[in-house]
């Protein structure tokens, strides 16, 4: 699978409180409002000119604090394609398998704001289409690959009635 | 071939020998959401085509991030999560009730346990020698539909702890200080134990402070052995059956090493935005307060609520400065009421609100304005954490905060002991 889309970089340490700021916890049983203030006090124009697969770009510990996984839900609603990172923290990472978002491992220092970049998921491959550059991630675990490739927790239970995760 | 901690009580839940870097299937012990998260648990699981849980004795919805309700969602949350729990059976921990970690250590988590719960604090228990760790909402969900939740068991980094705090110096110092020095992303995904002598003085309370805070430098779960300080405690909660002694093998693999030495921390904070920045208070230089915040899953238990009192007791709260308290639970509560400390604390100019999460996640009571600076007892400093991106939060121990919201700036503890 391809993705194709603009870059919005972002910095190291990005919280989920910067995904979805703590002042519209009331929002949060309302995923498609809630996504509206995606990023609204780091890159406030973020949520109304993002487009369907677009991808965000950050740098170390990508997700870290809060389990809500309202956060790579609410990406997702605002119609990213992958996240890519350094690094993440480990219950942002898991959240997003869960939810069905592609998050790579890649050193994203060369990635500008703005550029095109064009995603392999089945290999990893990242190219920066307009710098030239290219780059792979490792590989998901099994286990993870296996989530994913049902689209998701909820579609992998739906589909095994349970946790099927050998190999 | 010698056990951690991890690998024991994940093997023990999985059923068989494991080592780190496998994956397990194991049983769930106990599994927990909350106002915040709890809503997208009962959400996903319809969306699974799920309607019961497997044990609603070892399930719980606590209302405590909005507690009580300062708006219609909330209220409306409160209410979807109040039908679930009598629909499914789950235990219900309503308004008033207290932090859901906290709640979880008095009245459930036992050692040797798994428990997962849908916040990123879950890893209080490790205090009691829980496997605790936090999950999202649909993890969740699937733990309390099926018992079970899927794991890598994680590499583990040992910590020994030797000597004694000194006076002034409380565990929240001591945490604060290894973040700052290992970073936000340190221990990413790795399982923390602590272990050695310095630990044996150490209360289950004090413990708590440190295992809750394991997931600020990334960590999967921060544990301690289960021993007499956990039996003590267990007592304390009318639990004592629910003990079982709990110890890593001597021979365990960890990935790497730590020892520190306690008496030889001092009084720190972390600086606002991040978790890590962490300097000696003398190193910070002259902070104008304008609100203090104790309380919190870190440091919202009586022992906390003794050390500010301590402080407290027969002095003011400076006039351009405000103190709130927020207990963790109803016993707390309780408990503070009958010894006189909330009296101390309401005395010297503080306002005690009702046991829950709300300033800390900058729901109510206590959103900062715009340039205020906070000296608060919590966990998180990030931008926007209070409820407003343009204010500034220093975390501290409750000693410290009390010394604080006395001279009005950040101040050292020790002084005023």
């Amino acid at each position: 699978m391809t993705i194709r889309g603009r870059a919005w970089k972002l910095g190291d340490g990005i919280t989920t409180d910067h995904i979805s700021p703590g002042r519209f916890f009331h929002l949060r049983s309302n995923l498609p409002e809630l996504a509206k203030h995606c990023f609204a006090d780091v890159k406030p124009e973020f949520a109304a000119s993002v487009k369907a697969g677009d991808i965000v770009v950050g740098g170390q510990n990508f997700g870290l604090g809060s389990s809500r996984e309202h956060a790579p839900i609410i990406l997702k609603l605002t119609g990213v394609g992958a996240v890519l990172a350094k690094s993440y923290a480990r219950i942002f990472f898991r959240n997003a398998i869960n939810s069905g978002l592609p998050t790579l491992i890649i050193d994203t220092d060369q990635i500008r704001e703005g550029d095109e970049l064009e995603l392999n998921l089945a290999t990893g491959q990242v190219k920066d289409l307009t710098t030239g550059v290219e780059m792979i991630a490792p590989p998901l675990p099994p286990v993870m690959r296996t989530i994913i490739g049902d689209g998701g927790l909820v579609e992998h239970i739906k589909k095994h009635g349970g946790l099927k995760l050998d190999g | 071939m010698g056990k951690t901690l991890a690998e024991k009580i994940l093997g023990s839940r999985a059923g068989r020998d494991v080592q780190a870097g496998e994956f397990v299937i194991p049983t769930v012990d106990f599994a927990y959401a909350h106002d915040g998260t709890g809503p997208l648990t009962v959400q996903q699981m319809k969306a699974m085509g799920l309607e019961k849980i497997k044990d609603p004795a070892r399930s719980a919805i606590f209302l405590d991030h909005a507690s009580p309700s300062p708006r219609l969602e909330h209220s409306n949350d409160h209410k979807l999560l109040r039908a679930f729990c009598k629909r499914t059976g789950a235990i219900l921990s309503d308004i008033g009730g207290g932090i859901l970690h906290n709640v979880v250590s008095e009245k459930y988590a036992k050692p040797g346990d798994v428990i997962v719960g849908a916040d990123s604090h879950s890893c209080t228990q490790g205090a009691l020698g829980a496997f605790a760790t936090g999950m999202g909402s649909t993890d969740v969900a699937v733990a309390m539909a099926f018992g079970y939740t899927w794991m890598r068991v994680p590499e583990s980094f040992q910590v020994v702890l030797k000597g004694n705090l000194a006076k002034g110096v409380y565990t929240k110092d001591f945490i604060l200080y290894f973040i700052g020095m290992i970073g936000a992303n340190g221990a990413t995904y790795k399982a923390l134990e602590f272990l050695g002598p310095g630990t044996k003085n150490l209360s289950v309370a004090a413990r708590a402070t440190i295992a809750n805070m394991a997931v600020e430098c990334g960590a999967k779960a921060g544990l301690f052995p289960a021993d007499e300080q956990t039996k003590l405690f267990l007592q304390e909660h009318e639990r004592e059956k629910d003990y079982q002694e709990l110890a890593p093998d001597p021979d365990a693999t960890y990935e790497r090493k730590f020892e520190f030495d306690l008496s030889r921390i001092e009084p720190v904070v972390a600086c606002p935005p991040f978790v890590d920045k962490v300097k000696p208070i003398r190193e910070v230089g002259e902070v104008k307060v304008h609100q203090v915040f104790i309380g919190t899953c870190t440091n919202g238990r009586l022992e906390d609520l003794h050390c500010a009192a301590q402080i407290l007791k027969g002095r003011r709260v400076h006039p351009e400065t405000r103190l709130i308290v927020a207990l963790s639970s109803r016993k707390v509560y309780l408990d503070a009421m009958r010894d006189g400390t909330l009296q101390t604390l309401i005395e010297a100019g503080g306002i005690v609100a009702g046991p829950g999460c709300g300033p800390c996640v900058g729901v109510h009571e206590g959103v900062l304005a715009d340039g205020e600076i906070c000296v608060g007892t919590q966990n998180r400093n990030f931008e926007g954490r209070m409820g407003n991106p343009r204010g500034f939060i220093y975390l501290a121990s409750p000693a410290t905060a009390a010394a604080t919201a006395i001279a009005g700036q950040l101040s050292d503890p020790r002084e005023f002991l």
